[in-house]
């Protein structure tokens, strides 16, 4: 097995290789407004590093949000065209699972993405593995109540201190965790991997016209 | 047929409004163009909405790969090179287009050339009537560009030589359709009512042609708004609207100036070729005057046929095949797409 997995639904955009066995190599850098730039070079550098071809990958794991479209998008297409070029299969995982997954916590507890807007992508945990509350996107207030007391993993609880006082890590998902995740799901539970389809939980911005507005004053 | 073969097999992306246009080019012979458009899921908003369409983006982008290929009837391991849009565009939707380019590069290890849409515009007359003449003058007019360009070489050097100061061609087409209550993309129902219409009916305005304006440059925005007062002052008289002769007189303004400038741009340049580009190409009344005038003067006019003139992928493969034929560079896989890109920038490393 060679699984090439990647996360652009944050600001990190993280790239790793997994044999079946081992995270062969991972390669991640913050900085949203680049991911176009980033990612490409990202999966080549962790292919180099682990000396091996883009032919030889065997399936893509891919981040498929909730997180910014813009972002989200370059790492969805990215793996629909990889899957095509290279006839392997392509599995979609919620990347606030990576991040819960990643937290190692057996205890309930919340992962917090900022969603720009002053809001937040944001679900309920039981434990690392299993979410009790779909995806959702929320003003921070809104469900500081709901989750009183309980721990809050990702960038949110960083952003909004007040709403989620009791900050767990990890701040951003890897792409070493997402491969992990979903070599065990591939084992355990394989109906639980998505088609990747970007979870956007918001509408576009559009309206629809009126009226057509007088140009004349008079 | 072995010169043919010889060629390179070029696959080129186009996803800078909201058209996701894959297309296939060997040498200069087009052997697919493919095209999926979000165009009616905008309509009911008036004007291309740009998260629409980066959504409809990621949804037909490997489907329209595979359309073309099986139209070429090629495999994606025969492609030898790939091209894709870099800029000018919408942000997110160029985006979805560079990233899928480069995933497909990267996975075939061939090269990838970011380009400029506007030159692809104009080198995809190649794949209709050959090898461009050196020295012509472009005028790219469609809903989102309305310029005029000195083009020494297609892959090297484009200078601007004039543009719209405010709305682009085919902007104030949509925007004079909706006054008219048309409906959208306005270019092709306003180029049917006008067919009944007299152009002579309305004296409209003809922005930027006064002694002290910039010869080159066009403004369409005082246009439209000229029409909406015209057809409002009716309306408030209870009186009711000539629609197709609104409709031929505003078109009538628009390639007036269009073609008055474009024969002058070629004058100034030297140049005996007109080349016209963009959706507003497929306009009839533009392709006749441009024609009459042309002839005149003694330029010869080359338009490609209408579905190369919207965007589509063909026109970025049918530069990718030229990159390659010339030997330039290609791109680095981290190049950036650039949504302001300038038309002096060809290929983007
Ligand atoms: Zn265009």
């Amino acid at each position: 097995m060679l699984l090439l997995a990647f996360d652009t639904a944050t600001p990190a955009i993280t790239v790793a290789l997994h044999d079946g066995t081992h995270v062969l190599a991972e390669s991640t850098t913050v900085d949203a407004r680049r991911t176009g730039e980033l990612l490409a070079p990202g999966i080549t550098a962790v292919l180099t590093a682990a000396g091996r071809k883009p032919g030889e990958l065997t399936g893509v794991a891919v981040g498929v949000g909730p997180g910014p479209f813009t972002g989200l998008r370059v790492g969805l297409v990215t793996a629909r065209a990889l899957g095509d070029a290279l006839g392997i299969p392509i599995h979609g995982v919620c990347t606030l699972d990576v991040v819960a997954y990643q937290t190692k916590t057996e205890e309930p507890f919340a992962v917090a993405t900022d969603a720009r807007r002053k809001e937040v992508y944001w679900a309920q945990y039981t434990d690392r593995f299993t979410r009790s509350t779909e995806p959702d996107v929320a003003h921070p207030s809104l469900i500081s109540e709901r989750l009183t007391g309980l721990p809050v993993a990702g960038e949110g609880a960083v952003l909004y201190p007040e709403a989620f006082p009791k900050a767990i890590g990890p701040r951003h998902p890897s792409a070493g965790a997402l491969a992990e995740l979903t070599i065990r799901r591939l084992q355990s539970d394989p109906d639980s991997l998505m088609f990747p389809e970007p979870l956007y939980l918001r509408r576009p911005d559009a309206v629809e016209p009126g009226t057509r507005k007088r140009v004349s004053t008079s | 047929m072995t010169a043919l073969k010889d060629s390179p097999l070029v696959l080129g992306f186009e996803t800078s409004c909201d058209e996701t246009g894959v297309g296939i080019v060997r040498g200069n012979t087009l052997l697919a163009d493919a095209v999926a458009s979000s165009v009616d899921e905008h309509a009911r908003f008036g004007g291309v909405v740009p998260e629409v369409a980066s959504r409809a983006h990621l949804e037909a982008m490997v489907p329209t790969v595979q359309r073309a290929l099986a139209d070429a009837g090629v495999t994606l391991a025969d492609i030898d090179a790939i091209a894709v849009t870099a800029g000018p565009g919408l942000a997110g939707a160029l985006l979805v287009g560079a990233a899928a380019a480069k995933a497909y590069a990267l996975a075939l290890d061939k090269p990838i050339y970011g380009v400029n849409h506007l030159a692809a515009h104009i080198c995809v007359d190649q794949l209709e009537h050959g090898p461009l003449p050196e020295g012509c003058v472009a005028m790219l007019v469609s809903g989102g560009h309305s310029s005029l360009l000195f083009v020494p070489d297609v892959t090297g050097d484009v200078q601007p030589l004039g543009q719209t100061i405010d709305d682009a061609a085919g902007e104030a087409f949509d925007k004079v359709a909706r006054v008219l209550g048309l409906g959208f993309p306005g270019g092709p129902l306003i180029d049917k009512a006008a067919r009944e219409g007299d152009p002579e009916a309305i004296a409209f305005p003809r922005g930027l042609t006064g002694p002290r304006d910039a010869p080159l440059d066009f403004s369409f925005s005082g246009l439209k708004t000229s029409v909406a007062r015209w057809v409002e002052r009716r309306e408030r008289a209870g009186e009711k609207i000539p629609l197709a002769d609104v409709a031929a007189s505003f078109q009538e303004a628009v390639v007036d100036v269009l073609t008055r400038k474009a024969i002058l741009a070629c004058k100034e340049n030297g140049a005996d070729h007109l080349l016209i580009g963009g959706g507003v190409a497929a306009n009839s009344r533009l392709r006749v005057l441009a024609e009459e005038r042309a002839t005149k003067a003694g330029i010869r006019v080359r338009v490609p046929r209408p579905n190369l003139c919207t965007d589509n992928g063909a026109m970025v493969a049918a530069l990718g095949s030229e990159l390659v034929r010339r030997g330039r560079a290609p791109s680095h896989l981290d190049f950036p797409s650039d949504s302001s890109q300038s038309v002096v920038d060809v290929v983007v490393r």
